[in-house]
């Protein structure tokens, strides 16, 4: 693969997850504990679609196919989607929502900080935007675990229920393909090894402080970077593709 | 000076501040019945922008492109400020947020009827932004002028966001115009859909309208129901035959003689079915918003105990 058509794979994964979180936040637009959390979440909702849009044009501009930034997102079947599988859980409960939250937020804060400094000015220059809002999201969803963890019994409970649930997908984030690799050695790309320190340095000792137990023996999804992915992505991509792949003709 | 004579004066003071535009603000005095007709008609739009955000969610997720579904979610965030604004506005009468929802759960506060209507396909998203977005403009655009300060600052931040709404939907509706046949019909069907529901947002005619009159008096209400409506319908009708669209009422045609629209006899009967609860959504609006409501409780519920630990650590501390 040439350098660029690498650099097009990296941005439109990394579009996949902010979409598909995006898609996730979106629906609780009326679902927050209060009116005030819904405008909240639905603010977090815009800001990753946001950034799913900038790096699909992106990968849009590279990839030179004639597909925009819309046929990326919209004509793309389950397993050409490269999207963490953490974001695909379901909203259940306001505890799996959070933590979701949390668990992409640390990341994200590592991830688009060091991205930053990427050799490659259009990624740097979408991380750059994208760290601002990272920063505002990570606070949010550490406030709130905050409030879970460290309130009433039936909410820790419940959190730490979310956690049992949701760390499967923690481990595939650090994984890293030949993509990776390649585009790190041209300084492109992150080092995913310096994200999970310092994501794991973070979260263990957020964890302990809430005195959430890290799951052990437990499954470890992976494989998001070849297209594998729970069975509920597809149902994600019937609902938000309907329209486009109903009438192809049609412009919206 | 005895109860009677203080309350007389009180009222002399309050109507001479109407009469002057001036606006009475919430530690001025002012009539009970004044105080009870906004907090009825202020959390009643509070609550129809809170129930509003339904019929479009529906379509959140099925947004057919990242553009639109960029301007779809942001418009549902919008009305979900404008439900804020107005409770905190609404509160400055002396009733808490929570007392509000009580009484929309028990179904002794309502919400715009607009809201009890399905939203069943792509350019409904389109026509509810183009008409009833359109028609809400109209009212509030009315409402910037009422009496009561609060309300009406709430109103000029909401009028703003709104004419983006307005207009965010009429570009649905022109694209689609503009599409595919299967486009067209559905542009025509959401229309003949919304149309007449739209114009039923203006209450009923200043005739049935009892309430209405003190409420002009008080400069609450600044135009009538007929008038706000006729508004509506003008502006409306340039807009629709433009991009070649029927409006759904044999009787529309222009008058020459009153320089408006004339139209046909609105289903006043269905208004009122809809009104008392008996709409094809009411039942699952309000259980919908009880339910996410109740959902939140547990969370909500943990934050307190979580605030109430804090402060206590902090008076130890001192
Ligand atoms: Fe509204
Ligand atoms: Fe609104
Ligand atoms: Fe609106």
């Amino acid at each position: 693969m040439e350098t660029k058509e690498m650099i097009a794979a990296y941005a439109t994964r990394l579009g996949d997850t902010s979409l598909i979180l995006s898609h996730r936040l979106a629906k609780l637009y009326a679902s927050g504990p209060t009116l005030e959390e819904s405008v909240a979440l639905t603010n977090i909702s815009l800001d990753h679609l946001g950034q799913a849009t900038t790096f699909y044009q992106y990968a849009a501009k590279l990839n030179a196919n004639g597909l925009n930034e819309d046929d990326i997102a919209y004509r793309r079947n389950e397993r050409e989607y490269d999207n963490f599988q953490l974001v695909e859980q379901p909203n259940t409960d306001f505890a799996f929502v959070m933590l979701r939250q949390y668990l992409v937020d640390a990341f994200n804060y590592h991830y688009y900080s060091a991205l930053c400094d990427s050799n490659d000015e259009t990624l740097a220059a979408i991380a750059a935007k994208a760290i601002k809002e990272v920063k505002y999201h990570y606070r949010h969803s550490r406030e709130w675990l905050l409030r879970l963890g460290k309130g009433t019994e039936e909410a820790y409970n419940k959190l730490d229920n979310a956690l049992v649930h949701l760390w499967s997908y923690t481990k595939e984030m650090f994984t890293p393909d030949a993509i990776d690799e390649a585009l790190a050695s041209l300084g492109i790309a992150v080092d995913l090894k310096s994200v999970q320190e310092q994501w794991e340095r973070d979260v263990f000792e957020f964890f302990s402080e809430l005195k959430l137990q890290i799951p052990e023996k437990i499954f470890q999804a992976k494989g998001c970077k070849e297209g594998n992915h729970t069975e509920l992505l597809g149902h994600i991509l019937c609902e938000m593709q309907y329209l486009p792949r109903a009438y192809p003709d049609a412009k919206w | 000076m005895d109860n009677n004579e203080e309350y007389q004066k009180n009222l002399l003071e309050f109507e001479r501040k109407i009469e002057a535009e001036e606006k009475i603000e919430p530690r001025d005095w002012m009539p009970d019945a004044y105080r009870h007709h906004l907090i009825r008609q202020m959390s009643q739009h509070a609550h129809s922008e809170v129930i509003g955000m339904q019929p479009e969610g529906n379509w959140v997720n099925r947004a057919p492109s990242l553009r639109s579904k960029k301007i779809l979610i942001a418009k549902i965030q919008d009305e979900g400020g404008h439900g804020l604004y107005l409770y905190y506005a609404a509160e400055t009468l002396g009733v808490s947020r929570d007392q509000f929802v009580q009484w929309l759960h028990e179904g002794k506060a309502k919400y715009s009827s607009i809201f009890n209507y399905p939203s069943l396909s792509w350019a409904d998203i389109g026509a509810i932004g183009w008409l009833v977005d359109g028609a809400a403009i109209v009212n509030q655009v009315s409402l910037c002028r009422t009496s009561y300060g609060p309300y009406s600052r709430a109103m000029v931040r909401i009028c703003k966001e709104e004419s983006f709404h307005q207009r965010q939907g009429y570009e649905i509706m022109c694209d689609m115009m503009n599409g595919t046949e299967d486009q067209r019909k559905m542009a025509q069907d959401a229309m003949n859909r919304w149309w007449w529901p739209s114009l039923m947002m203006f209450g009923p005619t200043d005739n049935d309208s009892p309430n209405s009159q003190r409420a002009m008096k008080w400069k609450i209400k600044r135009e009538s129901n007929d008038k706000l409506r006729q508004k509506f319908i003008d502006k409306t009708m340039d807009q629709a035959e433009f991009i070649g669209l029927t409006v759904p009422d044999p009787d529309l045609k222009w008058n020459e003689e009153t320089q408006h629209y004339d139209f046909g006899q609105i289903d006043w009967e269905e208004f009122y079915e809809v009104i008392k609860g008996r709409g094809p959504c009411n039942r699952q609006r309000l259980e919908t918003h009880i339910q996410s409501h109740q959902e939140g409780e547990w969370v909500r519920n943990s934050a307190r105990e979580y605030s109430r630990m804090m402060k206590e650590a902090k008076k130890e501390l001192v």
